[in-house]
């Protein structure tokens, strides 16, 4: 009797059952990549620079306001690359006072310090930087999930990949144009003051003063779609932004039927800081701008306590409602820009499904016959054994929430092919043992044990290589690696193990075996 | 019982320099094609660009798509016919920095000529510049890892001998590919890569095989009884069958995948289906013939040195 015999069908039968297990219910357990079912891969790369620049003019303006504050008169602050900043005193004499105030920002260091000018630089620590660059993207990261989540899309990823990059996955997002819009976009909302002593002439010409800046208004004709660019003069220091925003709501525009408007709500920060500036300016306009551009610039008639405003801008109710999502979320710490993507429209992906499955089945059944007909009886074991690796390849792939790309049905349809390998391997070996004159039962035995080296060197070097794919490779070639590597551990198991039992089974437990099947 | 050979004993390594000869004119022809195209045309994977497939209703003239785009300036976009006639992909180069803008404009382009009809955008791909580099790299690490990997573990499995011969065949394949790449004028892209890389896999998996059938055969001759040249053909010829028919075998899955695997997956199922046919060649005339070569030349030294230590 061949060793272990119970032991071996019950283990068999444990895989077998296991996959079972596994791949119930098939549609809910395999996980198709974007190329199959449709939707977006993109790659964000994160220009932590530019928020280090933001983070730094903030920090002058608060030196220069401190300094101000303390009667220190400022002559000049300028910002030096992105993470400095020079401050030029109005006179050396208030230098000793100059350094108290700048003790205090313990982020910066003091440097090309000259007493007799009054200047010095303040420069961000390379640690800061990094820390900065750090939580850049790992709020950029939030925020983006943030907008996601309320936008609505099943399972998505949103991942960091290396330094500065995001990894964003959207299966099955109809209107890619729109989700790439909602995500991309930095959602930086601004309340300035418009420069009402300059006029748009003088700016335009060159005349423009240290404090100001010209930022454009688009308006759509609704007629013609021709888009004007109307030029604004405001006043570049931000009174208030969108991080103190509490909600952000989707209403009709009274003023401008068949339009929508976004109101706000600040917190209570917000509200206090409205109140103030809104007290301090009345008669005066305050700029509503988003992400550099201006959408509308009302004037204020009356300190507006409740912390309310509504930012209007000839919007359909989409691009309403999918600006008070960003709104909601918060802006993104830093510009971000789009890398790479790959878009799949889902009529596209069913076809792909379509055309994976005709290759493998395809492959399947001419392998079928063709071990059929060349092997016969042995054949059919081969067949069964090729059977149970794509049904143990699959159950694998759900197991470990792989996910199942083109290429990676390719990868199966390969699969097919070597998986035979190994039975080709054990059964020409088995032929030959028989051809020197070898009785059915050694030939059987000598043929599965000769070929057992040959088969671990023939998978191992192919398994090498799909780990290299795995490891280099992007989304839908790791799918390929995926199914190559798993297809192959598991064709050792179906190939061998499960072959050799049967085997075992039919011919070692009989007393006398007078011809093999092969 | 089918068989398709019999005791096969053809002289495969004594006709290798018979080999030699279509394999270098096999390269020459392929490497001759590259040059005469100015290489290997390459995927946005790696130059970086957009790419967009549309499906028309109607299948429209080329001409027409071509002239809705010139409008955009775009640079020099290459359109061309993806598996049926209403069915089109666009290829954009990289242009500034609003280059994910692309895909939006061509489409309004497209759009705005009413006489091509509807369309449907199926697909679009943008690499930016820095990621194209970046796969780039990948590819070049990916190749190389891999070969080394190979050769570290046939010369761990075997001798050092066979690793390089090993590395040889593969060489000697991946030129194949890559020639035949060139005279298909098909694109290098990652999964063309993938191809490569399984290939590289497939045709060491097979020179191993008849590697442990030689140190299984020197086990049980004696080294001196026979030369090293004819236990090498015995060892190709008694894994002839297997050899032929695993060949077989993946060939009807690459030929299915190539055949009836869709137009996304043609130039990976190609690359498949031409790596199959040189791998399985490769075992048979080049691997086991490198290994010849060497010992033979590494035995006519040892000989010299005897003579040499006679004379002495």
């Amino acid at each position: 009797m061949p060793r272990h015999l119970r032991v071996r069908i019950a283990l068999v039968l444990a895989v077998i059952a296991a996959s079972v297990w596994y791949l119930y219910p098939p549609k809910k357990t395999i996980n198709l990549g974007l190329d199959l079912q449709g939707g977006i891969h993109l790659v964000l790369g994160v220009d932590t620079a530019k928020a280090l620049a933001a983070q730094t003019d903030r920090a002058a303006e608060d030196v220069k306001g401190a300094l101000e504050r303390k009667g220190i008169g400022v002559k000049r602050v300028a910002r030096e690359g992105n993470a400095a900043f020079t401050v030029e005193l109005a006179s050396p004499a208030s230098w000793n006072d100059a350094l108290t105030v700048a003790r205090e920002f313990e982020t910066f260091e003091r440097r090309n310090e000259d007493q007799s000018a009054g200047r010095f630089t303040l420069a961000t620590s390379e640690r800061r930087v990094r820390e900065l660059a750090d939580s850049a993207v790992r709020q950029g990261v939030e925020t983006i999930r943030n907008r996601v989540d309320q936008f609505g899309v099943a399972e998505p990823t949103i991942t960091r990949q290396g330094e500065d990059r995001i990894l964003i996955q959207l299966p099955g997002v109809q209107d890619p144009e729109r989700a790439k819009a909602l995500i991309g976009r930095t959602a930086l909302l601004e309340f300035k003051l418009l420069d009402e002593r300059t006029s748009v002439d003088d700016a335009l010409a060159g005349r423009l003063p240290e404090g100001s800046e010209v930022i454009y208004q688009r308006r759509v004709d609704k007629e013609t779609k021709a888009e004007r660019k109307i030029p604004y003069v405001v006043q570049k220091r931000t009174l208030l932004t969108g991080a103190e925003l509490n909600r952000a709501e989707v209403n009709a525009d009274p003023n401008s039927p068949g339009n929508w408007q976004v109101s706000i709500e600040f917190n209570a920060v917000g509200t206090r800081v409205f109140g103030e500036i809104t007290e301090a300016n009345v008669g005066k306009h305050l700029a509503i701008i988003l992400d550099g551009t201006l959408y509308s610039a009302p004037r204020i008639n009356e300190r507006i306590p409740g912390g309310r405003a509504v930012i209007t801008g000839q919007f359909t109710v989409d691009e309403a409602r999918d600006l008070a999502i960003v709104l909601r979320a918060g802006a993104l710490p830093a510009p971000v820009a789009i890398l790479e993507e790959r878009t799949v429209g889902p009529s596209l992906g069913a076809d792909s499904i379509r055309q994976g499955l005709i290759a493998i089945t395809g492959s399947a059944v001419v392998v079928f016959i063709f071990m059929l007909v060349y092997y016969r009886g042995s054949g059919l074991v081969a067949d069964v054994a090729l059977g149970l690796n794509l049904l143990i390849l699959s159950a694998c792939m759900a197991a470990f929430g792989a996910t199942l790309t083109l290429p990676g049905l390719a990868g199966i349809a390969l699969t097919i092919g070597m998986a035979v390998d190994t039975n080709i391997l054990i059964f020409e070996r088995i032929r030959e043992e028989l051809r020197v004159g070898k009785t059915p039962r050694s030939a059987i035995d000598a043929g599965f044990t000769r070929a057992l080296r040959t088969i671990i060197d023939t998978h191992l070097t192919v398994m090498v290589t799909a780990a290299i794919l795995y490891n280099f490779g992007t989304g839908p070639v790791k799918g390929f690696a995926v199914s190559l590597f798993v297809g192959l551990a598991a064709s050792l198991f179906t190939a061998y193990f499960f072959t050799r039992l049967v085997f075992d089974l039919v011919y070692l437990g009989r007393r006398k075996v007078e011809a093999v099947s092969i | 019982m089918i068989e398709l050979f019999r005791n096969p004993n053809w002289d495969f390594i004594g006709k290798r320099r018979r080999a030699y000869l279509v394999s270098v004119v096999v390269i020459l022809v392929g490497l001759g094609s590259m040059i005469a195209k100015g290489g290997l045309r390459y995927d946005i994977d790696f130059t970086g660009g957009t790419l967009i497939q549309v499906r028309f209703e109607q299948a429209p003239p080329v001409a027409r798509i071509r002239t809705s785009l010139a409008t955009l300036q775009l640079g020099d976009s290459i359109i061309q016919e993806f598996g049926e006639a209403r069915e089109f992909i666009i290829r954009l180069p990289l242009t500034g920095a609003d280059s994910e803008e692309v895909g939006r404009r061509v489409q309004k382009a497209l759009a705005s000529d009413a006489g091509l009809g509807k369309f449907e955008v199926r697909r679009v791909e943008f690499v930016g510049p820095q990621v194209g580099r970046d796969l780039q790299l990948q590819a070049v690490y990916a190749v190389v890892a891999g070969l080394v990997g190979i050769l570290l573990y046939v010369a761990v499995r075997f001798d050092l001998k066979g690793g390089v011969a090993a590395i040889v065949a593969v060489f000697h394949d991946v030129l194949v590919c890559f020639g035949a790449l060139s005279l298909a004028n098909r694109e290098f892209s990652l999964p063309v890569l993938a191809a490569l890389l399984t290939i590289i896999g497939y045709s060491v998996n097979d020179t191993i095989v008849a590697y442990d059938r030689l140190r299984e055969n020197r086990g049980k001759f004696s080294s001196k009884a026979k030369a090293f040249a004819d236990l090498m053909n015995d060892a190709v010829n008694q894994t002839l069958s297997r050899t032929i028919l695993t060949a077989l075998t993946v060939f009807f899955s690459t030929a299915i995948l190539l055949f009836f695997g869709g137009k996304t997956l043609e130039d990976f199922a190609f690359v498949l289906f031409v790596g199959v046919i040189t791998g399985t060649y490769s075992t048979i005339y080049v691997a086991g013939a490198v290994v010849v070569e060497w010992t033979s030349y590494v035995e006519g030294r040892v000989r010299r040195g005897k003579k040499a230590v006679a004379k002495a």
